[in-house]
């Protein structure tokens, strides 16, 4: 039997509802350009992972979330999520998608920094989003998931940092789906002009457990010139949920971004994390975490091309494999011809906790380029029995020794990431996840 | 707390199916320390092994007791809450936890939860059984037993030793590696949980070891079976003499595991 991935939605209903979010024209003609392309477009194809069953069409698509006056209003563990130093800062949390909270500091504002909800963007600020939108980092018509992204669009984020300005403070958006069934359509614009720096990070939280629902997310990130994108995640979207991202960013000459991803998703998840160094002497470090759980079923590719001379990219992966979770782990680096004086480093690890739960690492050099620098090491291994029958053998339970197996294995990746609030909150996850 | 005895009746042991301890004997008292001296290869490292409970070694026959309680029903972190450790002659290393951690989650897995031990109290002790050992602060936040030296790992046993005070230990060539420095240092410290509760059987090739902790008891062990047992003489005698007079006594060509057929 295979599962039907034509979206319930006619060329009708999405006219309306771009009416509805009020949305410039383009966005309207390219909703419905997308969405006629998405009949015909195949499934993405991830590696080694078969999505042909998985949940992609069973969701609801415009559910509203009830407004809130202050951050008080959510619940706890939501709030949590907030960075401490954050409550008085840049913040923007979307409830059901819809922005419930919005706040960026008058400084930021004067400096010509915008950060807003995608749905105000394209009212406000339409053709700049338009200048970016799906155009040169991602395609409308790259699968059939990326042209229902579009046309489905129903949450996101556009944050653009002028030339020369600096922001220290990390930048927060939070993405809580509180009705299960709430489908998740959400697309981040960052755009960082010469010579400016931002940390962008992102939360997504999702409860309901076995709920079905659908999560198609992109995040789209333009580095300019010597300008610098730091982008956190912490994924944490429930086990009903699959999960379909694209992270990825094109850096220009001397720019540089650094990804930090803790993937704590409890569903089906295939993430792509890519980053094109397109400018000499471009940078990117891209650092993963995930934990699978369950019988989840998860597909992490992390690439990094490298078409500018001198550029350096630096690839860190580190998952724990838990039940009967599996995993394939591509890592991939690409040195295009020309790219001379180029290094590319990647580190995959995989840990399994016990017999049933499956992990692959597949390391891919590709290069085009004789006067390069490039290497790689992956490794997939059990855990081991005598490490566990040495802690035990100090009092600590089965459970708890486990538990410190994984912090260990994770910890030379989650301290090496370079957000506090992901760091933290990334701890909180695993231990959530172990338990 | 009172005295615990450690009881070992007609232990057998197997590891792949092959028999390695064949039928051995012991009872060790809170208050005494008993050493199990051998040659490489007779079986030492698999007894210890199997009191604690490594998972691969298989027990085929006879028992052991802590007091009243059947050890061999319990699992490894049980046994080790009932008040028995192992000084591993091979300590793992995990990568990514701190020593600090680890010994923090050993003392609390022995208490209840809500009555975990105080950071500030923890700290004190650490840092007091630490200096003991002369150990440096920086063992406190490496990772635990990660690129240590062959000696820095025997000091870190020690250090777990004096950390969970349990009523019965067993230390499997906690000397070897060792300079003479170190000997003393690690001697001071296993001196210093000598108590009238506290059992001590303590496993070496070398009679070194015993200068400095006198035992109670020496056993010699062959063939995966105890041959002879005396007092802290017969150490010295060994010293002395070696094993070959022993071998000659009793008849055996080759003293390791499996040669005897
Ligand atoms: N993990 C193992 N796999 C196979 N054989 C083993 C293993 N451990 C010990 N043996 C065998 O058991 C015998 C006794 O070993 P051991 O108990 O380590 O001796 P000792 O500690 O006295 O040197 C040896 O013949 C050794 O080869
Ligand atoms: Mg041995």
């Amino acid at each position: 039997m295979s599962v039907d991935t034509k979206i319930a939605f006619d060329q009708e209903y999405i006219k309306a509802y771009s009416e509805k979010r009020q949305e410039p024209k383009w966005m309207a003609a390219l909703r419905l350009k997308a969405l006629e392309k998405s009949e015909n477009l195949p499934m993405p194809k991830p590696d080694k992972t078969k999505i042909d069953k998985w949940n992609f069409t069973s969701f609801k698509h415009d559910v509203a979330g009830e407004a809130i006056s202050s951050l008080e209003d959510l619940p706890e563990d939501v709030r949590d999520l907030v960075a401490k130093d954050q409550e008085s800062g840049n913040l923007l949390v979307h409830r059901n998608s819809t922005p419930v909270f919005s706040q960026l500091s008058n400084e930021l504002k004067e400096q010509g920094v915008i950060f807003t909800d995608i749905q105000t963007a394209l009212q406000n600020h339409g053709d700049l989003v338009e200048k970016y939108f799906m155009k040169d980092v991602m395609k409308v018509d790259e699968n059939r998931l990326t042209a229902v992204h579009a046309a489905l669009l129903n949450s996101g984020t556009f944050l653009y940092v002028p030339r020369n300005v600096e922001i220290e403070v990390p930048i927060q958006a939070l993405y809580w789906q509180e009705d299960p069934e709430a489908g998740l359509f959400n697309h981040v614009i960052i755009v960082a002009e010469d010579n400016s720096s931002v940390t962008y990070v992102e939360n997504f939280l999702s409860y309901g457990h076995d709920v079905e629902s659908v999560a198609n997310i992109i995040a789209e990130v333009h580095v300019g010139q010597n300008a610098r994108v730091t982008f956190g995640s912490v994924d944490n979207l429930a086990k009903g949920v699959t999960t379909y991202v694209n992270r990825r960013a094109n850096v220009a000459r001397d720019g540089k971004v650094d990804w930090a991803l803790a993937q704590m998703n409890d569903g089906n998840t295939v993430s792509t994390n890519t980053t094109h160094l397109i400018g000499d002497g471009s940078y990117a470090d891209s650092k993963t975490v995930t934990i699978g759980r369950g019988s989840q079923s998860q597909n992490f590719t992390n690439q990094i091309f490298h078409h500018g001379q001198n550029s350096e990219g630096v690839l860190l992966v580190h998952g724990v494999q838990k039940d009967s979770a599996s995993a394939i782990f591509n890592g991939v680096t690409k040195i295009e011809h020309g790219a001379k004086k180029s290094n590319g480093e990647q580190t995959q690890r995989v840990l399994m906790m016990n017999e049933k739960a499956r992990g692959d690492a597949n390391p891919i050099l590709l290069i085009d380029e004789d006067d390069v620098m490039a290497g790689h090491a992956a490794s997939v291994g059990k855990v081991d029995p005598v490490q566990l029958y040495y802690l035990q053998s100090r009092g600590i339970s089965r459970q708890e020794a486990e538990r410190l197996i994984i912090h260990g294995f994770l910890a030379p990746v989650i301290n090496e990431l370079p957000i506090e609030g992901v760091r933290k909150r990334a701890v909180e996850v695993t231990e959530g996840k172990v338990n | 707390m009172a005295a615990s005895t450690l009881k070992i009746e007609n232990l057998h042991v197997s590891i792949e199916g092959k028999e390695i301890i064949k039928g051995l004997n012991l009872e060790i008292n809170g208050g005494e320390i008993h050493a199990v001296m051998g040659p490489n290869g007779t079986g030492k490292s698999t007894l210890a092994s199997a009191i604690m409970g490594h998972p691969k070694y298989e027990i085929t026959e006879g028992s052991v007791f802590l007091d009243n309680e059947d050890v061999l029903e319990m699992e490894v972190d049980e046994r080790a809450k009932a008040g028995l450790f192992l000084a591993m002659q091979y300590p793992s290393e995990v990568s990514g936890v701190t020593n600090a951690d680890f010994l923090r989650s050993a003392i609390n897995a022995r208490r209840e939860e809500g009555d975990e031990i105080s950071l500030m109290k923890f700290i004190k002790k650490l840092d007091g059984k630490m200096a003991e050992l002369d150990m440096g602060e920086e063992f406190a936040q490496r990772y635990l037993n990660e690129g240590f030296s062959g000696g820095e790992k025997k000091r870190n046993e020690i250090l777990q030793l004096m950390m969970l005070e349990p009523k019965i230990a067993v230390l499997d060539e906690i000397d070897s590696g060792l300079d003479i420095d170190a000997l003393k240092v690690v001697s001071k410290g296993v001196n210093a949980m000598r108590n009238e509760s506290f059992g001590c059987l303590i496993i070496t090739h070398y009679q070194r070891l015993l200068n400095y902790i006198t035992p109670d008891k020496v056993h010699v062990m062959m063939q995966g079976r105890i041959v002879k047992s005396g007092g802290a003489e017969l150490a010295q005698r060994l010293e002395a003499e070696g094993y070959d007079w022993i071998k000659e006594e009793l008849g055996i060509k080759d003293e390791t595991v499996g040669q005897e057929a």
